[in-house]
């Protein structure tokens, strides 16, 4: 029997004396609450209560690998006021209250990803049965898109899994696989998928004939912290000081959430889904939520971009990969691609010996996961497995892709070159993974230079979730989708660059580290610098960055950028008297910081003295050194999107995010102008150029728009 | 020539670890593990479609009781396609020899066009087992129902069923292990301690030459051993410096008073692995490959354990070279495994003797004349280690990369094994 009309989303299946209601949306990958699939399981949910042979009911996915996705975003988004989110937020709260409320039980049966609103469904219902495959997640991660979960999942996580787990999944927005869920308490049952149906459905039946007794979980200290007024408060407590640290302020969301958790707890429920509701309508029109909701979007975008404009052609099925230089970064893509794409890679050195330390580095990282449980050894040694290394081509001739990671010098990339390519069979494709040689250069020594492209990854690679694909002047788009296609294959958010020096990510950090090298001399204390802007936002500072990056690398890179592009990105601190003394940064426990058993501690004073500065005594006003440095970066955006370095704003914003930090609130430098205002920009561009220098004079778009009252972004509110 | 039965079969390519000594620097790596190893490299090396290969075919001696089909876990690797399916044979010692074979008529009959055949052994990690009386209280106790009554049927322990029963390289039929058999072909045969010690050296310092002038290595597949990686390239056990005083120093180890054969003049237990590619003519060819060599015939023989024990390729290499079709004295190079230099000896006195083929074979004349200097070229198992599964899949390479440089047409592999068997292949290159 078939159920509803419109979306035609469900169909029920009765099963002797159960309704089987499977949840398919047609023509969709996910499914998800639309106001027509809310309106349509409404209606069903009254119709099946009617219905006198309906004495239980079992909610199931028609998808093969997903549950319920969530809510529709759009939906949302297209909220004007916070009075018109809270409704939405109210809408299903009352849908799902009808679950909640039913008098025949109803049990979720879950495979696949079952988030957000799709974890409130399951939360409303009176039984959870999971299946045991790695394909089932569960989680609430609205606090990433800067909102609360709306439907009353802040309201019934706590009494299901306990205050203190509740608290981790909402203000974290992590999501638990099946058998971390089974532990807290937030599935009843975890089962082989193939008979998930079934158990869902015996359940129901038991459900029906006697209603079902939970036993509390966690022992003394679980019932003190999770069910006691004291416990709690104290839980409730500690979570608010972490959260407030954490968050610096930035992001409403969690300490929203904390609210309405408490308050639920306080005052029940039945106060407690109004408050929620109403908060959730606040945090819908924030600017931080706002901010993330299109970064979410930019990046779901993002992975569909093909990385050429259209008609862009199929990439070329990459089933092997070779991997020039098995140093640090060698070793990091042969690690992820592994272990993301489950290809063999080849490495190639010059010695056995370095061959050995890329394999060393490669089970550091397989090791580090298995340690952490995110594989099992198996899964570890089988990566271990498709990594192979020696010092001649073997490997190489049926390689479809091959990436080098030599020494950053142009002649030995065009040696490199050169031999793979009269080896490599035709249509390989040559990646460069240069962060500062143009891509077009290298490719001057190629005979095939429409397969030259550039990958450039950020270190360690098998953190950092950027790849910048960089087209040099020959390089075929069938080559660039390739590179853009494996790329995300090895998990990574991809933007493509055209082959300007610092293609984008390296582009705009050379004048914001010029910046911070310039209020170094000028007398700013490091410490100083670094705690501007992480006030402003970004995981670390500048400084801290150079150390992290090598001062040696962040030297060679900040020459070429200065020769490039002349006085603008003409360094101002002498990062070469550093090298000269010693300081390489982390990686040899030696830079502005100094580091104790690997750690970093306090800035290391005796480096003012190699540069010749004198640090002011603090305290120093952080604002006009934040704006100095965060305009330095802005301004360098804009003329990188003027010389078409990226095709678009969303791929710069999208690259400062994952590249270098940016704060994901101000959603990257293109939207934290458009929220600003060109004009406002374009204003406090001319005043630092007046008072520090032409370096700063306003991007000739920003001039622009702020005449003509442009933006980057449409705006869509 | 076209096998007789069949299609033409070639040695593509082959590749093993270094040898090492057991106990010492791969002692940490499993069997299975030095199987997988030497065939990722094989596969990197000849860049073989994976997806390609019909079977994969491994040798072992003494398998793991965790893992007692080591081909399906070399063809798990997962370069492969989880669907090649894979078995493991045991002819003791001729193991990775009889893994050839198997290519070989698989192949000729068009069975299949692709074989990955080798072999493996690590003897740091042979089996130890309990005794049986505590193999039988374990199980007993794991049955038990209760925790008390499982305490008290592991109460029923003796001392002396914790004694650990260890492999022995005894034959089972009579008791006597290879050392003694060797012992005895040396007494019945009249071989002199000078003469195995000469032998010796001989190996050590052709495997030496081997490694120096680059042909052994380019066969090793260099193995990174965790957790250093740090890569190990040559075979431990060749000795660059010894003298023929140094091994006549050497006591006798299985008769200390009146034998002759040494822990010098003997193969050493071994850790490695070895793989071959062996393809049929036309799928090599239209892979763009140029074959090492092809394989003309093979042979097996055995012979009475409680006689000479070691005897048997005196048996079956003349049985090759009749299905080969061709006289010992058209072959360019031999390639005899080394288990004890009175065995090798023993056999190359069976080989030559009128009389012995007479009595033995019923031939008329010997099977040949061993030509010293196209034996074992490179030296043998004395210097390079015996590994038991992986030796034939080692001489198989080692004498087809050989006769390419030389460009020998004819070429044979010998190789004794437990049981009283004889293994005899022969190879030919155009």
């Amino acid at each position: 029997m078939s159920a509803g009309s419109g979306t035609g989303a469900f169909t029920t299946v009765m099963d002797d004396g159960v309704a089987v209601v499977s949840f398919d949306l047609p023509d969709e990958s996910v499914n998800k609450f639309t106001r027509a699939v809310r309106a349509e399981f409404a209606a069903l949910l009254a119709g099946l209560q009617a219905d006198a042979a309906v004495r239980a009911l079992v909610i199931i996915s028609g998808k093969p690998d997903i549950f319920v996705a969530g809510a529709d975003i759009d939906e949302f988004v297209a909220a004007r006021t916070a009075e018109d989110a809270a409704r939405l937020s109210r809408v299903g709260q009352q849908l799902l209250d009808q679950v909640a409320t039913s008098p025949k039980p109803v049990v979720a049966a879950i495979h696949g990803a079952c988030l957000g609103g799709g974890l409130e469904l399951v939360l409303a219902c009176h039984y959870r049965v999971a299946s045991d495959d790695p394909r089932t997640v569960l989680g609430a991660p609205e606090v990433k898109l800067g909102l609360l979960p709306g439907a009353g999942g802040c309201n019934r996580l706590p009494p299901v899994v306990g205050l203190r787990a509740a608290l981790d999944l909402i203000l974290t927005g992590r999501n638990v696989r099946p058998n971390r869920a089974i532990k807290m308490g937030l599935v009843d049952e975890l089962v082989p998928r193939a008979i998930l149906r079934d158990v869902a459905v015996a359940a129901a039946r038991r459900l029906a004939d006697a209603p079902l007794r939970r036993r509390p979980r966690g022992g003394a200290a679980g019932w003190f912290f999770d069910r006691t007024a004291l416990g709690q408060a104290i839980v409730l407590r500690r979570a608010r000081s972490m959260t407030a640290k954490q968050t610096a302020g930035h992001y409403p969301a969690p300490l929203a959430a904390l609210d309405v958790i408490r308050y639920s707890l306080a005052s029940g429920q039945v106060l407690g889904l109004p408050y929620e509701a109403e908060r959730f309508g606040e945090m819908a029109m924030t600017d931080v939520s706002r901010r993330l909701v299109e970064v979410f979007f930019a990046t779901t975008a993002l992975k569909k971009d093909p990385g050429v404009p259209p008609p862009a052609p199929a990439p070329r099925p990459v089933a092997r990969l070779g991997v020039l230089g098995a140093g640090f970064m060698g070793s990091g893509i042969a690690a992820v691609a592994a272990a993301q794409a489950g290809v063999p890679v080849r490495l190639k050195d010059a010695d056995l010996p370095r061959v050995g330390g890329g394999l060393k580095t490669v089970a550091g990282i397989v090791e580090e996961r298995v340690r952490r449980r995110s594989i099992s050894r198996r899964e570890g040694a089988r990566e271990m497995a498709l990594v192979s290394g020696g010092t001649d081509f073997a490997g190489f001739r049926s390689a479809d892709l091959v990436i080098e990671a030599v020494f950053e010098d142009l002649e030995l990339k065009r040696q490199v070159l050169r031999e793979l390519e009269a080896v490599a069979r035709p249509g390989c494709v040559f990646a460069s993974n240069t962060s500062t040689i143009p891509i077009s250069r290298i490719a001057e020594a190629s005979q095939r230079p429409d397969t030259v492209v550039g990958m450039h990854f950020f270190s360690p690679v098998h953190r950092m979730p950027l790849l910048e694909v960089v087209v040099g002047a020959r390089t075929a788009p069938e080559t660039t989708v390739t590179a853009v296609a494996f790329g995300r294959r090895l998990g990574k958010t991809v933007i493509v660059a055209q082959d300007r020096p610092g293609f984008f990510v390296n582009r705009i950090l050379a004048p914001y580290i010029n910046e911070a090298g310039r209020l170094l001399m000028e007398g700013v204390p490091i410490a100083a610098i670094d705690a501007a802007m992480t006030a402003w936002g970004f995981p670390v500072g500048p400084i801290t960055l150079l150390d992290e990056v090598g001062l040696d690398v962040a030297a060679k890179a900040g020459h070429v950028m200065q020769e490039a592009f002349g006085d603008r990105l003409a360094e101002a601190c002498n990062l070469g008297a550093l090298v000269a003394d010693g300081r390489l940064g982390r990686k040899n426990g030696r830079g502005f910081f100094l580091y104790r058993a690997g750690k970093k501690s306090d800035p290391d004073a005796s480096v003012y003295g190699v540069l010749g500065a004198t640090p002011a005594a603090p305290p120093v006003d952080a604002a006009p050194v934040a704006e100095r440095l965060a305009f330095a970066m802005l301004n360098e955006a804009a003329r990188a999107l003027e010389e078409g370095v990226i095709a678009q704003p969303r791929d710069g914003d999208v690259g400062a995010l994952f590249g270098i930090g940016f704060p994901a609130f101000r959603g990257g430098p293109f939207r934290t102008i458009d929220a600003l205002g060109a004009r406002t920009a374009v204003d406090t561009l001319s005043r630092l150029a007046e008072t520090h220098g032409a370096r700063f004079a306003p991007a000739a778009s920003l001039l622009a728009q702020a005449e003509r009252g442009g933006r980057f972004y449409p705006s869509h509110r | 020539m076209v096998g007789q039965n069949g299609r033409r079969v070639a040695i593509v390519a082959g590749c093993r670890t270094p040898f090492a000594k057991s106990g010492t620097v791969l002692k940490d790596i499993s069997a299975v593990e030095l199987a997988r190893l030497a065939t990722r490299e094989l596969l990197a090396r000849t860049e073989i479609e994976p997806a390609k290969v019909d079977q994969v075919v491994f040798g072992q001696v003494i398998p793991s009781v965790l893992a007692p089909n080591v081909a399906r876990e070399v063809s798990l690797l997962p370069q492969f396609p989880k669907t090649v399916p894979a078995f493991s044979l045991n002819r003791a010692c001729a193991s990775s020899g009889q893994a050839v074979a198997e290519a070989y008529d698989q192949i000729a009959l068009g069975q299949a066009d692709v074989i990955v055949a080798g072999g493996t052994e690590s003897l740091s990690d042979i089996p130890i087992l309990h005794s049986r009386r505590f193999a039988e209280l374990l199980v007993q106790a794991s049955r038990a129902r209760t925790l008390g009554k499982r305490l008290a049927t592991l109460a029923r322990t003796r001392p002396r069923d914790l004694v650990p029963v260890t492999p022995a390289i005894a034959e089972p039929s009579t008791g006597q292990t290879m050392g003694q058999s060797a012992e005895k072909m040396a007494k019945e045969n009249g071989i002199t301690r000078r003469a195995q010690d000469e032998f010796a050296l001989r190996s050590h310092r052709l495997a030496a030459q081997g490694t120096a002038d680059g042909r052994l290595t380019a066969e090793i597949a260099p193995v990174f051993v965790p957790p250093a990686y740090e890569p190990v390239t040559t075979d431990n056990g060749i000795r660059t410096d010894g003298t023929l005083e140094q091994l006549a120093a050497l006591k006798p180890a299985f008769d200390r008073r009146y034998g002759s054969v040494t822990a010098g003049n003997a193969s050493p237990l071994t850790d490695g692995a070895s793989a071959v590619l062996v393809m049929s003519d036309e799928a090599a060819r239209a892979a763009g490959y140029a074959p090492l060599a092809y394989v003309r015939s093979y042979a097996v023989a055995a012979v009475d354990p409680g006689g000479q024990l070691l005897m048997g390729p005196a048996y079956a290499v003349p049985r090759a070279l009749e299905r080969a079709g061709i006289a010992w004295k058209e072959l360019g190079l031999v390639e005899m495994h080394e288990a004890f230099a009175s065995q090798v000896l023993s056999n190359i006195q069976a080989f030559e003797s009128d009389m012995w083929a007479r009595e033995h074979l019923g031939r008329s004349g010997r099977v040949g004349e061993v030509n010293r200097d196209t034996l074992n070229v490179m030296g043998g198992s004395i210097a390079i280690g015996h590994p038991f599964g992986a030796t034939g899949g080692r001489i198989v390479t080692t004498l087809a990369n050989e006769m390419r440089r030389r460009d020998v047409q004819f070429g044979l592999v010998s190789v004794c094994a437990q049981g009283g068997m004889g293994f005899a292949m022969v190879l030919e290159r155009r």
